[in-house]
């Protein structure tokens, strides 16, 4: 029988809404989006969460991320 | 005799932002452009050191990086907040940006609305007063208002970047009046940020006592933008020439330039022909 834990959260990310496993670490789920070494920032629930706690953030029921970078702009 | 032509008198005279020195006062942005190689030619022709970017979502759809452009011609990049209407998204993006970054500098835009896209003065000194205090060197878009520039200089900002008219009209600088009672006061760089058309505008910018220009559309939208690019380079250090060689007053009626003394005395009747 599943525990509560195993079962998969919703997230928003950048906009979408995106079902993962219930503690993705945010360094996994930013590496499905961009490679990039840097120039990448990212903010879950509207605050900036660095890069070196990225493999130590584990991502819950609702949370909302956004994956930002530089364009083209100004 | 300084041969002006080859050592330009402007030569040690550094734009100072925060604890960052510019040799060129031409802050350029990057919106716009058809392309990044044409973005890329127009920069070079420029000869910026500080160009601004904006923050959005990554989308991995997207070719090609204004970053790399940026990084491998040594140009520093200017992360701005454009599109933010409250201060609380402008802090929030900029805290971004430093992060994607690693710049302290901060274009600060917020806007109030989108059909002007002229800034909500509390809003931006509110933004202001934030980042200041989180270690940031504000670059705060503003108004032309002298009052809430010094405001923003009080604030603690780095410089002062009011608009000469609406972003991207190329109306250029409305109000020349609060332009110079706002350089004339300000103990901070003022940028003109917005409105600028051609290069005459950015030249007149300078002469009325800008640190420096910043433009975007002029340049990128132009038909040849790096033919622009050139112009805005050297109208920007024509004006700052202008400026600090002390133009002449303006006067109502004529000056003679020729001496009025030793005129030869001829016959005003003499016919001028035959």
């Amino acid at each position: 029988m599943p525990t509560e834990d195993a079962a998969p959260v919703t997230l928003s990310v950048n906009g979408a809404v995106r079902r993962v496993e219930r503690g993705l670490a945010l360094d996994a789920l930013v590496a499905e989006t961009t490679a990039a070494p840097s120039g990448v920032a990212v903010a879950v629930n509207e605050d900036v969460v660095p890069r070196s706690q990225w493999p130590s953030t584990r991502l819950g029921e609702g949370d909302r991320v956004e994956i930002l970078t530089a364009v083209q702009g100004g | 005799m300084t041969d002006t032509a080859t050592a330009p008198l402007t030569d040690l005279d550094q734009l100072s932002l925060g604890s960052a020195r510019f040799g060129s006062r031409l802050i350029m942005g990057t919106g716009g452009a058809p392309s990044l190689e044409v973005l890329e030619q127009a920069l070079l022709a420029s000869g910026t050191e500080l160009t601004t970017v904006a923050m959005r979502r990554f989308d991995p759809t997207v070719r090609g990086s204004v970053l790399s452009v940026l990084e491998r011609n040594g140009i520093r990049a200017l992360p701005n907040t454009a599109g933010c209407y409250t201060a609380g998204e402008a802090v929030l993006t900029a805290r971004l940006a430093r992060e994607a970054l690693g710049t302290d500098l901060v274009k600060l835009e917020v806007v109030a609305d989108e059909r002007t896209l002229l800034p909500d003065p509390v809003e931006l000194l509110d933004a202001a007063e934030v980042l200041v205090e989180d270690g940031f060197t504000v670059l705060p878009y503003t108004n032309d208002d002298p009052v809430l520039a010094r405001k923003l200089e009080d604030a603690g900002c780095a410089a002062v970047m009011p608009l000469g008219s609406p972003i991207g009209s190329g109306l250029g600088i409305r109000n020349p009046h609060n332009f110079e009672l706002i350089t004339e006061r300000a103990g901070v760089p003022v940028l003109l940020d917005a409105g600028a058309g051609t290069a005459s505008d950015a030249a007149f910018a300078m002469e009325l006592g800008c640190a420096g220009v910043m433009l975007a559309s002029a340049v990128t939208r132009a038909q040849d933008p790096e033919r622009m690019a050139a112009a805005m380079r050297h109208a920007v250090e024509a004006g700052r020439l202008a400026r600090e060689a002390g133009r002449i007053p303006v006067r109502r009626i004529a000056e003679a330039s020729s001496p009025a003394e030793g005129v030869a005395a001829l016959d005003p009747e003499r016919p001028a022909f035959g």
